[in-house]
């Protein structure tokens, strides 16, 4: 009986990936947008996006990644106007700095000036994460799960999800918070310990997404909240998460 | 002879004029409904809701004809608020999620219906009063027995639910599933919404774990509605992807089965066993989960040669991994001690419910929409769905394996009969519907039938977009489950159902 275990085991092979810092993705995946100075009606192309995340500024077009779906249609329909890359690394704690322009090729990071003191020095080593959808579709809430399975496997860093808010160091949100979830969310927050860190994961936890006029939202809360780190995806990308975490919380990994 | 026959028959997408639909008094609406619905082996209600019309209502049923492919569609239009109806709950239970929707949303008075609580705190709902932290749960007045409540946020990354259970020591007598946390609005955001790609991208959100299943819903009432047709390559392709969303579901429930039963082999492989299906669907349309290939009229994402052999070669290697893992799950005696007999639910009370998809087949239904009402590449085909008979968590683990196989097969087949070489045409952005129609889209996801039911008006606008998601009937088969068993096996119950709660909640 033990023998078969084994026989699986070693018909499974290696899965683990080596180094979540530098696995890379298939082209065709969605990571960090390039716009081109192709000339194309600006119009027809805002118009186009169904989560408002294009916009014109100063005459030069702009993606805000924090209201992107990553459809990827606008590459489709406007091709060489718009590229999406495969650089999934792009989660910060600078909300600013998800708006990739015309003619850059953005990097998208973790700011150092920007984290918190105590988060450095009280989370470098080990990290437990408390995460609560409100509204989420169950894909990031699949890929959060994912960042712990044999593949990616988070823990190798001691970070991990949690069922306690009171064990965790922080909160997780996935979802556009949806009004009947608010409250929920709020108590769970307060029960984590101070300090504790705040993140929003995916596109509709950041800006609403698709959802982000309706009236069953009610994303005030956010105002009250100071958010330690925005991952953009829809849904996220496993390695997009983990990168951003680690950035965020140890030195060493910060670009 | 016209007391016989009054409804209209609809093919799965093919749309029909909406007056076409027969009017109905509500009592011949009432006595018909019921009668049609009988016997649980030919038909069942696959929808039934309410649109505002002139100055009342519209009620509109669709049933499921299981054994002709049919829907029939009749409606009973109700005047005003005023008048209560007798609830058809009282005669066939299935209705009981239905009625107090369309309760909770228009204040419809439904008389004699069990309970007609609140379904989801919808944002539009009649009552305002009513708040999601007040649900009247049912309550036991008893000194002898407990209650214990757990949610919205369950201890795991996933969706929130409350859970009261009712228990006399550690063994559940009842338990109530409170739902609503999710809700976003979808419906209401379908006919607002101004392009297709918007409502597109919604339908993706329905909930992502079908994505693919819910998209195909939608782009098919679209193209019907606007009469596109799809060509047998697309059509290939795209219950391609549906089969693969199936597959890899299917495979990483098992890990979840695994792992709350502490079967840590089954739990690690079976995990690390989805990954390859995911990373494959990736490798095609750029996203793990499918959204951004299903779209309307055509795709961006055609299904290449490399494609084609790179699945072949991703298909191999995971079925003999696969079944090798399976065969030793399901015959190991510590799993089949915590499967087997466990969390049961009887052919009868699936009947009554009106369960779909995989709960139906657990107990021996043949439910299955591939069969029943087949759409795309089941058009062309004699599919037969895999069924279990037990109705415990040994058959919710065991369909999965079966119908995991299943899919591995029906993708090889499809490959072989796609043709690389023939080019789809590319997505219709601004698709024009046809006015005054009414369009049912059915698909089978993972869970089971997925309906998708538009109405447009004059102008050739959404008049009303109704999504049904099969948990929808099936979260009520979870709470009968547990009666009078160990509150312990609460995890591995729910895990082996893993129904939608934003799929629900919308
Ligand atoms: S990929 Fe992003 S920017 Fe482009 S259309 Fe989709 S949501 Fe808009």
């Amino acid at each position: 009986m033990f023998l078969d275990d084994l026989i699986i085991v070693k018909h499974q092979g290696k899965q683990f990936i080596k180094d979540l810092t530098k696995a890379s993705l298939p082209e065709i995946f969605r990571g960090i947008p390039q716009i081109s100075d192709k000339a194309i009606n600006a119009q027809e192309l805002i118009d186009f996006c169904p989560t408002a995340a294009i916009l014109l500024n100063k005459n030069k077009l702009a993606i805000d990644l924090g209201k992107c779906a990553f459809c990827g249609d606008c590459q489709m329909q406007f091709p060489n106007k718009i590229t999406f890359t495969n650089q999934y690394k792009m989660a910060t704690n600078n909300r600013d700095s998800l708006m990739v322009y015309q003619g850059e090729s953005k990097e998208i990071k973790v700011e150092a000036s920007l984290i918190r003191k105590e988060i450095q020095s009280i989370f470098n080593r080990s990290l437990k994460l408390r995460q609560v959808s409100a509204g989420g579709d169950n894909g990031n809430e699949l890929e959060l799960g994912a960042c712990g399975n044999v593949n990616f496997d988070m823990g190798r860093y001691g970070i991990e999800f949690t069922a306690s808010p009171r064990h965790a160091d922080g909160i997780v949100v996935t979802g556009p918070i949806t009004e009947n979830m608010v409250e929920a969310l709020q108590i769970a927050f307060e029960a984590v310990p101070e300090p504790r860190l705040f993140i929003l994961v995916g596109v509709d936890a950041i800006s609403g997404g698709i959802f982000a006029e309706s009236t069953a939202l009610k994303r005030d809360f956010l105002n009250k909240v100071h958010i330690d780190l925005y991952v953009p995806g829809n849904p996220i990308h496993p390695l997009t998460f983990i990168n951003g975490i680690l950035e965020l919380t140890r030195k060493k990994y910060r670009r | 002879m016209k007391a016989q026959n009054q409804y209209i028959k609809l093919k799965n997408g093919s749309p029909i004029l909406t007056a076409d639909i027969p009017v109905l008094s509500y009592n011949d609406f009432r006595v018909q409904t019921i009668k049609l619905l009988l016997d649980f082996d030919k038909a069942h209600c696959s929808n039934y809701f309410a649109i505002p019309k002139g100055i009342g209502f519209q009620l509109i049923v669709i049933i499921a004809a299981d054994v002709n492919h049919d829907f029939l569609v009749f409606s009973h239009q109700l005047l005003s608020i005023e008048t209560a109806l007798e609830s058809l709950t009282q005669d066939h239970f299935a209705f009981h999620i239905f009625e107090r929707e369309i309760h909770e949303n228009f204040n419809i008075q439904f008389l004699n219906h069990p309970w007609l609580k609140p379904v989801r705190f919808a944002h539009n709902r009649a009552d305002q009063s009513k708040q999601i932290a007040n649900y009247p749960f049912y309550h036991f007045d008893s000194t002898e027995m407990h209650e214990v409540s757990v949610g919205p946020i369950h201890a795991g990354i996933i969706e929130p639910g409350h859970f009261k259970f009712s228990c006399h020591g550690e063994t559940v007598k009842h338990l109530e599933i409170q739902l609503g946390w999710q809700h976003r609005g979808i419906e209401t955001l379908m006919l607002h919404k101004k392009t297709d790609l918007q409502r597109t991208l919604l339908a993706e959100s329905i909930t992502a774990d079908s994505a693919i299943a819910h998209t195909l819903a939608f782009v098919t009432a679209m193209e019907s509605l606007s009469q596109i047709k799809v060509d047998a390559n697309l059509n290939l392709e795209r219950t391609i992807a549906l089969e693969l969303e199936r597959l890899a579901i299917h495979t990483g429930d098992l890990c979840g089965m695994c792992t709350d039963v502490a079967y840590q082999l089954g739990s690690s492989v079976f995990n690390a066993l989805r990954t390859p299906i995911i990373n494959f669907t990736q490798r095609w349309c750029g996203n793990r989960f499918g959204k951004g290939l299903i779209r309307i009229g055509g795709t961006h994402y055609p299904l290449k040669e490399g494609l084609k052999s790179d699945l072949i070669l991703v298909l191999n290697e995971f079925e003999s991994r696969f079944v090798e893992m399976a065969e030793k799950t399901f015959n190991i005696p510590s799993v089949i001690k915590r499967f087997d007999g466990i969390g049961i639910i009887s052919k009868i009370n699936v009947g009554l419910l009106g369960c779909v998809g995989m709960v139906a087949k657990t107990v021996g239904y043949k439910r299955d929409i591939r069969l029943s009402h087949p759409f795309g590449y089941y058009k062309t085909v004699e599919f037969e769905p895999k069924t279990c008979i037990s109705g415990d968590v040994m058959a919710r683990g065991f369909l999965r394996y079966q119908e995991a196989l299943q899919s591995i097969q029906l993708i090889k087949t499809m490959l072989e009969l796609h043709k690389s070489e023939l080019v789809s045409s590319k997505p219709d952005y601004k698709v024009v519907l046809n006015p005054n129609s009414i369009c049912v889209s059915a698909t089978e996801g993972w869970r089971g039938e997925i309906i998708h039911t538009a109405l447009t008006d004059q102008n050739g606008q959404l008049e009303w977009y109704k999504i049904k998601d099969p948990s929808m009937h099936n979260w009520k088969a979870l709470e009968l489950s547990l009666r009078n068993i160990e509150i312990s096996d609460f995890p591995i119950n729910n895990k082996s159902y893993d129904l939608s709660y934003s799929g629900h909640d919308l």
